[in-house]
This record gives structure tokens, sequence and C-alpha cells, in this order.
């Protein structure tokens, strides 16, 4: 379970720029769900995610996983057990490496980097396999460099690379943002069979209403660093893409844009 | 003719020790590390105070490489840890090393002629006996250079040696498997300075002395070595990086060589190069830019 307690955020604090975009915020997410977060631009998602896995630190307030304190802990160590797929698709795989040495890397996460072989031959098939899943035919290309790839091939090798090992949570940053609709779609899919299989806590933060209201059981919506929104359930079940357009035209005329 | 070939082939392999650790910096790490102008002749200076002592030469192998390995280490961590710039941590580093190496030397010239190094001593005497004589440096630094680029090879090929090349391109990928990419560029200073001390440990046996000055310009040679060598060979695949880096060492001295042999003077070497350097870096740059704007129009 992940828990955010009493979270505050400023943007620029000191300057006459200062913003304030997390005021005394509270979230959990329990085990098991898969939630989609909607909102505008500012609304304070993609900072949510930051202060999740620790890209950027919180002002103050508690961030919990499984109980455990990890408010103050640096980014990478966090890693062991967050995994985080980015919008932009060159950030999850190693342009310069193949697409074995790739999957290698992702395999070794939370061993010992060591004087060990990077690729362990024998794990081979097992790539292979994982491989064909995606089904894009990279079983077929592991020595090819990974820069080659198109951004849909490259998402979907981020993807499988993240939760290749033992992860607590999937973090989805926009991560079908970056790529044409039918790649997108493919690349959604693909990540919903992965969180079911491997029985994954994500959350997904996404621009694509229909994504949000079709997958995942749990839907926040964000506005101004508040959640205006905040199905689970049937009540989710319900929701669709007009009602979900429709909140958001509100808020959006709110605020006047 | 042959001694000028052969004078090309050993100042080129001691140089491409040097290029392998401009390698690990400049193409695996996207670091530009000038502290080697600095680690470069404190390997020089450590093997020279060890030799004038009366030490073994073999011992002073592994110490400078650890002597520039820690440097290298200092470099990282003023980048790393206290945010300074790349370049800059790279100018302070071979500052300082400047006085180290004046005091581990004691003094600005240090000659080493008279004592026995890993090129001339009983045993190498007996093994290249009479009309062999003349190959056996050549055959020593062909020897060192070959194991150092098959370590290389493999480390590149090692889990670490993984992460090290995921450091250099993508730092984010680091962190998303759990490492500090901070702690993985500090590993790679350490090695590539290592690299460029050990090359001036050869360096000081070689020509049997160590100079203060010795190192100045170093960072920019083996940069021209490994971008030579990288781009010459860059079309032929199949050919590792680390043989590439070796040839691009040889053929820039050769081109020394012809340059001298031409009426310059080896005073005008360090403007040859640097004007050399700047039409490989921006014919580079060029090529590169033409290749986004392909990639933007489609």
């Amino acid at each position: 379970m992940l828990s955010l307690k009493g979270i505050n955020k400023y943007y620029n604090p000191g300057t006459v720029n200062e913003m304030c975009l997390f005021e005394d915020y509270d979230l959990e997410i329990r085990d098991g769900e898969f939630v989609s977060i909607v909102g505008s631009n500012g609304s304070g998602k993609t900072s949510l995610l930051n202060m999740i896995c620790g890209s950027i630190p919180v002002d103050s307030g508690r961030i919990l996983i499984d109980g455990r304190d990890v408010t103050h802990m640096p980014e990478y160590r966090r890693a062991e057990f967050i995994g985080r797929v980015y919008q932009n698709p060159a950030l999850g795989t190693c342009p310069d490496m193949t697409i074995l040495e790739n999957m290698s890397l992702a395999d070794t996460k939370g061993k010992s980097f060591d004087l060990r072989r990077g690729t362990d031959k024998r794990r081979k098939e097992h790539y292979r396999e994982l491989l064909s899943g995606l089904g894009l035919g990279l079983e077929n290309k592991l020595d090819i460099k990974v820069g080659s790839l198109s951004g849909g091939q490259r998402q979907a090798m981020a993807l499988l690379m993240s939760t290749m090992t033992d992860i607590d949570f999937l973090i989805l940053d926009e991560h079908t943002a970056a790529l044409d609709p039918k790649t997108a779609d493919l690349i959604m899919e693909l990540t919903d069979r992965i969180v079911r299989e491997k029985g994954l806590t994500a959350l997904m933060v996404t621009h694509n209403l229909r994504y949000a209201a079709e997958y995942g059981n749990r839907l926040i919506m964000m506005h101004e660093g508040r959640d205006v929104l905040d199905l689970s359930g049937a009540e989710k079940e319900r929701t669709g893409v007009e009602l979900l357009l429709s909140k958001f035209n509100e808020i959006s005329v709110e605020c006047g844009n | 003719m042959s001694s000028i070939l052969l004078g090309i082939l050993e100042e080129g392999l001691v140089y491409a020790i040097l290029s392998f650790g401009i390698y690990i910096t400049y193409s695996i790490l996207d670091f530009p590390d000038l502290s080697v102008d600095g680690t470069y002749p404190l390997g020089a200076a450590v093997t020279a105070a060890m030799i004038a002592a009366g030490m073994d030469p073999l011992i002073t192998l592994p110490v400078s490489f650890l002597a520039g390995a820690l440097a290298g280490i200092i470099t990282g961590t003023i980048h790393v840890k206290l945010g300074v710039r790349d370049l800059l941590s790279g100018i302070i580093v071979s500052t300082g090393l400047y006085s180290v190496n004046l005091r581990i030397a004691g003094k600005s010239n240090l000659p080493i002629f008279s004592k026995d190094s890993i090129f001339s001593n009983p045993v190498v005497g007996r093994i290249f006996a009479g009309g062999l004589s003349f190959i056996s440096n050549a055959a020593i630094l062909l020897l060192i250079v070959l194991v150092l680029k098959l370590l290389l090879d493999a480390y590149l090929n090692t889990r670490s040696g993984y992460l090290l090349r995921a450091a250099g391109s993508n730092r984010k990928l680091v962190i998303s498997l759990g490492k500090n990419d901070g702690m993985v560029r500090i590993l790679g200073l350490a090695l590539a300075n290592g690299f460029a001390a050990f090359a001036g440990c050869i360096m000081a046996q070689k020509q049997g002395y160590f100079e203060l000055s010795m190192g100045t310009g170093m960072m920019v040679i083996g940069l021209a070595n490994v971008i030579i060598g990288t781009q010459l060979f860059s079309r032929l695949g199949g050919l590792k990086a680390t043989t590439a880096v070796i040839a691009g060492a040889i053929i820039y001295r050769a081109c020394v060589a012809a340059a001298i042999n031409a009426g310059l003077e080896p005073g005008d070497m360090k403007l040859i190069t640097a004007v050399l350097f700047l039409v490989i870096i921006a014919a580079g740059n060029l090529r590169k830019n033409r290749a986004a704007r392909r990639a933007r129009s489609c």
C-alpha cells in the first residue's frame, strides 16, 4: 500500500512566482489497484508521480510504502521496488546497447552489478519468450541496437524491462502520449495485460480519457493539486468518456482555459 | 626507415593506452575529462620516483594505475557530489596534480635512464638477445596493449560494464535499475584515469625520465586518437571500438611523424593537433545535425 500524508509542495519558493501546488494532500493506493490519473496541464499529475518516485522532493508531509517511510529515500533506492515508464520512449532503454544487452540489464536489477558476464546465455530463451509476448517480432532481433527501433517498439521494451523483476508499483507517466494512436492502443493493451498477469499495483497518468475510463479499476481527476474525482469499483465502471469529458470541461471553464 | 616506423608504432601504442581511458570517458560516459592532463604525468612521476628509489619496475604498473584511479575518483566526486561542471572538475584536478606530481618526483625532471625498467632489464635482454633487441620495445608494448585491450573488452561485457555503458547514454535507466548513476560515473572516471596514469608509467620507462610538463595537451591528443579511430573505422562493422582506438593512436602518430618530416617543428604539433581536432569535431557535429534534420523531416 502506498500512502501520501499531508503533502505540501511549493514551486519557486521565496520568489514572486511562488505557487503552492499541493497543500495538505493525502492519497492512499491499495495493493492491486490500477489507478488512472487525469487532469489538465499543471494540475499536478506528473509532480505527484515525481514525488512518489523521489525525482522531486516534497516540502513537507510523508510518503509511505507498505508502512515504510520513503520520504527521504533517494530516487535510485526507491527504484528497487518501483518500476517506471516515461512518456519519452528513449528514457526506458539504452539506445547504444542491443536488445539482448538491454534485457540482460533489466534482468540484473536487484542483483549485484559485479564482474560476472553481463549477459547470461542461459536466460536468452527466456528473453525471447518475453519479447515474443509483445508480438512485435523483437525476439528475432536480439543483436540489434535498441536505438534503431521505432518509438512504439522501444516503449514496449521499456514496459517489459520495467516489469521484468519483482516490483511493488508500476508508474506510467503518460507512457502512450508520444506514440501514434494505433501504437498507443497496442501499448495500452500490453500494459493492461502485464498489470493483470503480474498482479501489479499501477498508477497511470494519461491525457487520454478513453484509456482512463476503459482501463484500470480506479480513476482520479486532478485539478490544482486536488482530487476532484475519485471513483473506484462499480462507480468507475459506470463512468464513460462523456461523463469524464463534461467534468473535465467544467473544471477547465472554472479556471478559464 | 624501419626505425621511424618502429618509433611510430611504439609511441602509438603508448598513446593507445591513454586513449583507452579517453574512450571510456568521452565515448562511453560522454564526459570530457581534462584530469588526464594531470593523471598521465602522475603515473610517470610515481613510476620515476619508485624506480629511482630502486624498486622493481613491475610494481610501478599497478601502483601508477591505482594512483590515477584515485585521482579519477576525486574528479568524479567533485563533479557528482559537489555539482561542479565536468570540464571544470577536470581542470581543478589536473591543476592540483601539477604540484602533487612535482612533490612526488621531487624535481621537474627526474631521469631514470640508468635504472632497470620493464623495457631494459636482464630478463628482456636474454629474450631479445642479439639481432632481436631492436624490436624488444615494440614487442613488450604490443603485449601490454593487447592485454589491456582484452581486459577492457571483457570488462565492458560484465554486468558492471553494462551499467557503465548505460550510464553514458541514459542515466534515467541506471536510476530505474536501482543504481546510483553518480557512483557509476565516478567508477568510469577512476578506470579512465587509471589507464591515463598507466600510459604515463609506460612512457616514463620508455623515454627514461619524468618531465613535469609531459601531460600538457594529453586529453586533446587522446581524444584525437579516439575520434580518428572510431570515425575511420565506424563503417567497418565487426571491428571493436577498442581496436579502432589502437589504430587511431598509431595513425595519429604517423601523421605527426609525417608533419615533422615535412619540416615542421615538434613545437608546432600542439597547434596542428588543435586544428585537426577542431576539424574532426566540427565534421562530426555537422553530420549529426544533418542526421537530426533528416530525422525531424520524416
